[in-house]
């Protein structure tokens, strides 16, 4: 009686997860009148715009990532082992991202860094790019936080620090080359899950008007029929890819540990 | 008079059969232990009893009603589990009062209830504490008080001072076993440490592979094992090689005359054993040359192991301020009782 | 003044200099710009003080536009509590093969990552008058369902639309919490005497009541901060809260800056109540956790 509730249940999610996607792909497959084709995805990998606002958006996901890292893992790291009081107010910080909503943090931006202020970023492009990097770094912020946070947890880095101390390792050394590789996968579990934030992000990357791969999917949605199903397909999968890689890290290094 | 009785009971998941016709009749305000290794069935016999699990075959009877077919929440049976099964949501005073609730008791006899079984389990004035704040003893003990406040027929005990301190599970044992005496309740307690089961129960099932090997109890367990598995489980053994003669038995060369309780082989190759505090030092009924390897120091006894024909062996004697342990590698004399010998089947 | 206490004194500065960067990054690009739209909502053009921003919300369109933002966040918040809860019961506890769960999981962290545009295009060929169902429906079962009043660009279109992220959010975020419901507290509950319902009722819900409140404040807030897949879905032909923002940021319409600052405080406003609210259930619920 039990399963057979836990089956139906399951059956209708699958069903409401799988039908878009079906959908979704069949639709993709319908650009030549009366038989399915790949027509939709030739027309949109030959859109030089797709490539432009793909390799800006993979590039500023890369950027992100690295700034990201850099950020979050000696921060992290420090209020463990140094500042422990401090923890419910930086994890609080680190939330608030999924409070205050993406628009209004970005139109504060704008207000915030126009051509008159203290610091003009959105004068340049240069300026604007550098601004939504962070924007983008404070949108991915609670879970870069979250995962580095819990990798830390797992090991001892106060024993870490103070061993590799006495053997005279200075702090960008035990950083690098001793807390780093420790929670490798959970920043990589970050990393990837930042790269599909920010691969498809539409709402800063429009309002601060950079050549994104998010804006480019509306621009096209608006003004096509079959390429956004294309998108939306190619989109999916970029998505599927970052989480498979997610799995296959964090088996890989479970693999690993036990192998040890 | 049986007042629990597991008659028959079989329990297989998939092709592996955990129980194979297990009887048990159990008297009523009888304390009975199920001693065994970690799969040896024991937990599944419980659970069966409980209800959680229903049996492939066989049936369980409490004062006179089948209750094999009924859900465990119309069973009044009361259990206890390994650990922290207390809900952390309810203060204590709200766990111990949770089955009569669910029951409809009124609430002025809950109350009362409630400071009873308190009272009862020495934590009178803990009633507003939240499980999290007390120390594992005594989230067991309202575990306790929590199974015994809607007065069952049974009671059931998993393995309750498995995850506690040393000290704090003896000091438990002797306090479940006063308050079981003091209910007259009829018990089931699950265990796999040999100590407890032999100081607690009234009888002990010593279960190996999903059967029972041995009921008896606790001085015929240990002392008169049935079979290899109960005598090398239950207790320390020392092990000898024996030949059968016809008459009596030569260990190591040494002829021992058996008593007529102890069956002699009819000829061949046995296994006798014997407790380490069969054996003493010196002479005796039968005498043995050993050698002295090493002495451990436990406080009131004193472990000497020592080699005899070949096989190490463990002694105990009491600790003796006049008497210092002998020096290693000395020869020495070891001697027993043919009574004390245990000849193993099987 | 003990000498000892000399040279501890820069190891203490030291200490908090390793937070500088987090807290300078946080303040310029977290706090000041919510700052700055918190006092722009109270600004008047040549700088005073002023209540005219906010005055300036209460016309009905923009009222009816929060309406429809909050009820829309409120719906799929709900409906993505309730159906992920089940679905992740159903794997947890529900007696389902265990490799269910692997899947299962994976998938609704994609899910729940796959939002924005692309989702909306996924709705649009599915449930849009060209989409698959729609056609299948209307082929083989002879059912036209924009004649039923189905309209993807609604209410309740934009709420099943939401539903796709928001219930493997719930799935992702509860199944943990599921899994930490112990068997023994079921099986106590039951030996007591409780059926099932009553376990669920006095254990298991109140046990999992704060994990299941934060995530409702969570879907709320993902919800109500939705623009890329409303935009992408509806161009602007619903006026949720956030699509408005959006246009009067752009320059389209309304001209009004201080209005601006005002629907962006609105927002704030209203998922600081939401979060306000979670953080006192939930320490009235968890007094009995450390």
């Amino acid at each position: 009686m039990n399963r057979v509730w836990s089956w139906l249940a399951l059956g209708v999610g699958l069903l409401y997860f799988f039908l878009p996607l079906l959908g979704t792909l069949e639709f993709s497959l319908r650009k030549r009148k009366g038989e399915y084709s790949l027509d939709a995805y030739t027309a949109v990998f030959a859109d030089p715009a797709f490539r432009a606002t793909l390799g800006y958006s993979v590039g500023m996901a890369l950027l992100t990532i690295v700034f990201g890292v850099l950020l979050v893992v000696p921060t992290a790291y420090w209020v463990r082992l140094k500042l422990p009081r401090l923890r419910p107010w930086v994890e609080f910080i680190t939330l608030l991202p999924l409070v205050i909503p993406a628009i209004v943090i970005v139109f504060g931006y704008i207000r915030l860094y126009n051509t008159s202020s203290f610091l003009p970023l959105t004068g340049s492009a240069s300026g604007t790019n550098l601004l939504l990097m962070f924007g983008y770094a404070t949108l991915a912020l609670p879970y870069m936080y979250r995962a580095v946070d819990t990798g830390l947890r797992t090991i001892d880095i106060g024993t870490l620090t103070e061993a590799a101390q006495s053997l005279g390792a200075g702090w960008v050394t035990i950083l690098g080359r001793i807390i780093l590789p420790n929670v490798l996968v959970a920043v990589l579990s970050g990393a990837f899950l930042t790269f599909a934030i920010v691969i498809g992000e539409f709402t800063l990357a429009a309002l601060l008007n950079r050549p994104a791969f998010g804006p480019y999917m509306q621009l096209l949605g608006a003004n096509k029929a079959y390429e956004p199903a294309a998108l939306a397909v190619i989109a999916f999968a970029i998505t599927w890819a970052c989480m498979g890689l997610i799995q296959l890290v964090t088996r890989f290094s479970n693999h690993t540990r036990v192998n040890a | 008079m049986t007042f629990l009785s597991i008659s028959h009971l079989e329990k297989s998941f998939g092709a592996n059969r955990v129980v194979k016709d297990f009887n048990l009749p159990i008297e009523k305000g009888e304390f009975v232990s199920l001693l065994g290794p970690s799969g040896c069935g024991k937990t599944t016999v419980l659970r069966i009893v409980a209800g959680f699990e229903s049996p492939s075959s066989g049936s369980v009877t409490i004062d006179g009603q089948d209750v094999t077919g009924l859900r465990p929440n119309d069973r009044n049976i009361g259990m206890v589990f390994q650990a922290y099964a207390l809900f952390p949501n309810l203060t204590v005073a709200q766990n111990v009062a949770f089955g009569l609730k669910v029951k409809g008791v009124a609430k002025a006899e809950a109350e009362a209830r409630v400071a009873e079984m308190l009272r009862l389990i020495g934590l009178p004035d803990l009633g507003g504490r939240y499980p999290y704040q007390l120390s594992g003893g005594q989230q067991q003990r309202v575990a306790l008080a929590r199974a015994l406040a809607v007065r069952p027929r049974v009671l059931l005990l998993d393995e309750p001072l498995s995850a506690l301190d040393a000290k704090i599970r003896v000091s438990l044992r002797s306090e479940i076993r006063e308050i079981q005496r003091e209910l007259g309740i009829t018990t089931v307690f699950v265990t796999h440490d040999q100590e407890e089961a032999l100081s607690m129960s009234d009888r002990v099932v010593v279960m190996n592979g999903g059967i029972a090997e041995q009921v008896g109890t606790p001085f015929e367990v240990y002392n008169r094992p049935t079979t290899r598995f109960v005598a090398t489980f239950v207790g320390t053994l020392n092990l000898f090689e024996a030949e059968a003669d016809g008459q009596g038995l030569r260990i190591a060369g040494v002829p021992v005359r058996l008593p007529e309780a102890v069956e002699a082989a009819r000829g061949g190759r046995l296994s006798v054993a014997l407790r380490p505090e069969s054996l003493h030092l010196g002479g005796g009924e039968v005498t043995l040359p050993a050698t002295v390897e090493a002495v451990e120091f436990l406080g009131s006894i004193l472990r000497l192991r020592l080699r005899v024909a070949g096989v190490l062996v463990a002694l105990d004697t009491f600790n003796r301020a006049d008497a210092p342990p002998p020096a290693l590698g000395r020869a020495v004399e070891v001697g027993f009782s043919a009574r004390d010998l245990v000849v193993l089947n099987g | 003044m003990q000498p000892t206490k000399a040279p501890r004194r820069p190891a203490h500065l030291w200490n908090w200099l390793g937070v500088v960067p987090f807290f300078l990054f946080a303040a310029l690009f977290l706090i000041l710009p919510t700052m700055q739209i918190v006092l722009g909502a109270f600004r008047s053009p040549d700088g005073g003080l002023t209540l005219a921003n906010l005055r300036g919300l209460f016309t009905p369109n923009i009222m009816a536009s929060y309406m429809i933002s909050i009820k829309i966040s409120l719906a799929s918040a709900i409906m993505g509590c309730v159906i992920g809860f089940c679905i992740a019961a159903a794997v947890t506890l529900g007696g389902l093969p265990r490799w269910i769960r692997g899947p299962l999981l994976t998938f609704s962290g994609v899910a729940s990552n796959f939002a924005g545009v692309p989702l909306a295009f996924a709705f649009l060929a599915t449930l849009g008058r060209l989409g698959l169902v729609t056609i299948v429906l209307r082929d083989w079962f002879g059912v036209n369902l924009y004649a039923t009043g189905f309209n993807i660009l609604s209410f309740w279109g934009l709420t099943l639309v939401y539903l796709f992220f928001q219930i493997p959010l719930m799935i992702l975020i509860i199944t943990p919490a599921l899994d930490g419901l112990k068997r023994e507290w079921k099986e106590a509950a039951l030996i007591l005497g409780a059926t099932g319902p009553q376990y669920w009722r006095m254990i298991a819900l109140p046990i999992l009541f704060p994990a299941l409140l934060g995530t409702f404040a969570l879907l709320f807030a993902n919800a109500f901060g939705a623009v890329a897949t409303a935009i992408a879905l509806t161009g602007s032909s619903l006026s949720i809260v956030p699509i408005l923002l959006f246009a009067q940021i752009r320059g389209d319409v309304l001209g009004d800056p201080g209005l601006g600052y005002a629907l962006a405080f609105g927002m704030i406003v209203v998922t600081g109540v939401a979060n306000a609210v979670y953080v006192w259930l939930r320490a009235r619920s968890e007094r009995w956790m450390k």
